[in-house]
């Protein structure tokens, strides 16, 4: 193997990484704002990107079906629709069950555990068992090839897009909206902002359901490079919370670098390696910087 | 009380568990009118003024702002009931900017603009509007927590030892700050305090808790210092 052949694999084992970083991120954003707020570890979270994967092949069937001539554009709208749908059943989750929960850690992580093994169930029952793939548009299939015997995926450049556009979507929430206002105020103190005239409950709600429509499209970006079956969730819940932790909880851009090492140090070692011994790499170097440093990547360093 | 107090506290009991900690405390506080609660540590002030605010439960008795019976309401709706909150300890928003903190109250407000009147009291937090509020001394916060109550437009201010911890020129400036207040908006204001010469300043009336219990009232005018001070001497 040439040097300039082993530079293309790895240049594309590194793109493929930053697919796997996008689905990363964007279930690990989910977790840690939903974490960062209520202390809730929410176990159902690889189900809510299973309801956004969902989503996506029923709308793709409905077009096939029933407007043919729209499939190029109906993802677009079909992400929305899967944010939507997320968000609506993690509201509601939120209202049936994890609310009596607070403040009560084993519970919310038995309770949103239990939610997983019935979601997936209900996946099962409704969809089948076996896997499915949506009709992805034409101009999502295929690749870019700047350069012989280098070829970038364009769905990967999509999911990408995707996910910069929702991670910044995130950041201008948190930082220029009142709902952001509010949610940072709770984090800081609870009863104080609670004291200052703040819902602190319907944040929480608020908070929870957004976490979880951000999983959603995290299910939409997965069904451009993987198919979508019952489990295919709780594949990545493991990944999604070492994502959190390795990252720092609350602390977002810890969460962006953090995602990008994980996806990345996996990807390119799993060309050269097998790919069990690339999760032995991968989970062997963050628990030797957690021991290092148990806060995280990034921590806070504001006095509280 | 009288039907015209603003602030209507009546037969007040709190708890924490079994231990009973304010054993039935009654008073009222008119509009434009500030009270102060003297007592020494651990005498109930703070407790009485979480279980105004509804961060403690009530155990039994009845909290009024404006007619209004606010007793089982959660702590943001008191808020709109027209409570604004200074805690013991200031408690503002560490990794907030100090413009955030304020924003924090405007959470009933229909204009979402920090009115300018507060940075006319505080110039110091104009001034300090983008820095983190964990980043302030101890007296800017003390500003920054009691504009921050101010800023939810309330109808009786509730501060908890506002002096607490803070140097004696800032003292001063809170006291004037707290006259000011009550000129421009005539509200009711009530505060708990150890410095009797700061409720001297700012206080129409007040009252000496001790064990949970109010034992002593006098207006300002009437006021025997040397009793006061007695119930304050540890």
């Amino acid at each position: 193997m040439s040097a300039s052949e082993m530079w293309n694999i790895f240049l594309m084992q590194g793109f493929a990484g930053l697919s796997l970083f996008s689905v990363l991120l964007l279930m690990g954003l989910g977790l840690a704002i939903i974490f960062g707020q209520m202390g809730v570890i929410n176990m159902a979270h690889g189900e809510f990107m299973t309801i956004g994967a969902y989503t996506i092949f029923m709308l793709s069937s409905l077009t096939e079906t029933y407007a043919p001539t729209l499939t190029p554009y109906y993802f677009f709208v079909a992400i929305i629709v899967a944010f939507i749908l997320a968000f609506a059943v993690g509201w509601m989750a939120e209202w049936a069950l994890i609310r009596h929960l607070y403040r009560r850690p084993l519970d919310t992580l038995l309770a949103t555990w239990g939610l997983s093994l019935g979601m997936q169930q209900i996946f099962r029952s409704t969809f089948g068992a076996k896997e499915v793939s949506p009709t992805l548009p034409e101009w999502l299939l295929g690749s870019w090839a700047p350069a012989e015997g280098l070829d970038i995926p364009i769905n990967g450049m999509f999911v990408m897009g995707l996910t910069l556009l929702v991670t910044a979507g995130v950041f201008l929430m948190l930082y220029r909206s009142r709902w952001g206002l509010r949610v940072r105020a709770t984090v800081s103190n609870r009863t104080m902002a609670n004291a200052i005239g703040i819902n602190t409950k319907k944040t929480d709600r608020m908070t929870f359901a957004i976490g979880c429509g951000i999983a959603g499209v995290a299910g939409a970006a997965f069904t451009t490079i993987g198919s979508t079956g019952p489990t295919s969730g709780s594949l990545y819940i493991v990944d999604a919370f070492l994502v959190v932790t390795f990252g720092g909880a609350a602390s977002l851009l810890g969460t962006v670098a953090s995602a990008f090492g994980i996806a990345q140090t996996q990807s390119i070692s799993e060309f050269f390696l097998t790919g069990s011994m690339a999760k032995v790499l991968t989970l062997l170097t963050i628990i030797t910087i957690l021991m290092i440093r148990p806060q995280g990547l990034f921590a806070l360093k504001v006095r509280r | 009380m009288s039907g015209t107090a603003m602030l209507n506290v009546n037969d007040l009991f709190v708890s924490y568990g079994q231990s009973q900690a304010i054993h039935g405390i009654s008073f009222g506080a008119n509009r434009n009118e500030t009270v102060a609660v003297m007592g020494r540590n651990g005498m109930g002030k703070t407790t009485l003024f979480k279980a105004l605010m509804g961060v403690l439960p009530l155990k039994g008795g009845k909290v009024e702002v404006d007619g209004v019976d606010l007793s089982r309401e959660e702590s943001f709706r008191r808020v709109a009931g027209g409570i604004g909150y200074v805690p013991q300890g200031r408690m503002i928003f560490p990794t907030l900017t100090v413009e955030e903190n304020l924003k924090t109250g405007l959470e009933n407000a229909k204009n979402k603009e920090i009115p300018e009147e507060i940075y006319a009291l505080f110039p110091v937090l104009f001034e300090m509007r983008k820095r983190k509020g964990g980043n302030l001394s101890g007296g800017q916060q003390q500003q920054l927590a009691i504009g921050r109550a101010l800023v939810t437009n309330p109808k009786v201010l509730l501060l908890d030892e506002p002096t607490e911890g803070i140097q004696p020129s800032i003292i001063k400036d809170i006291a004037k700050a707290l006259n000011e207040i009550r000129k421009l908006r005539e509200i009711t204001i009530v505060v708990s305090e150890q410095v009797l010469s700061f409720a001297l300043d700012v206080a129409d009336r007040l009252f000496v808790i001790e064990g949970g219990r109010l034992v002593h009232e006098s207006t300002r005018a009437n006021i025997d210092a040397d009793r006061i001070k007695q119930y304050l001497s540890v």
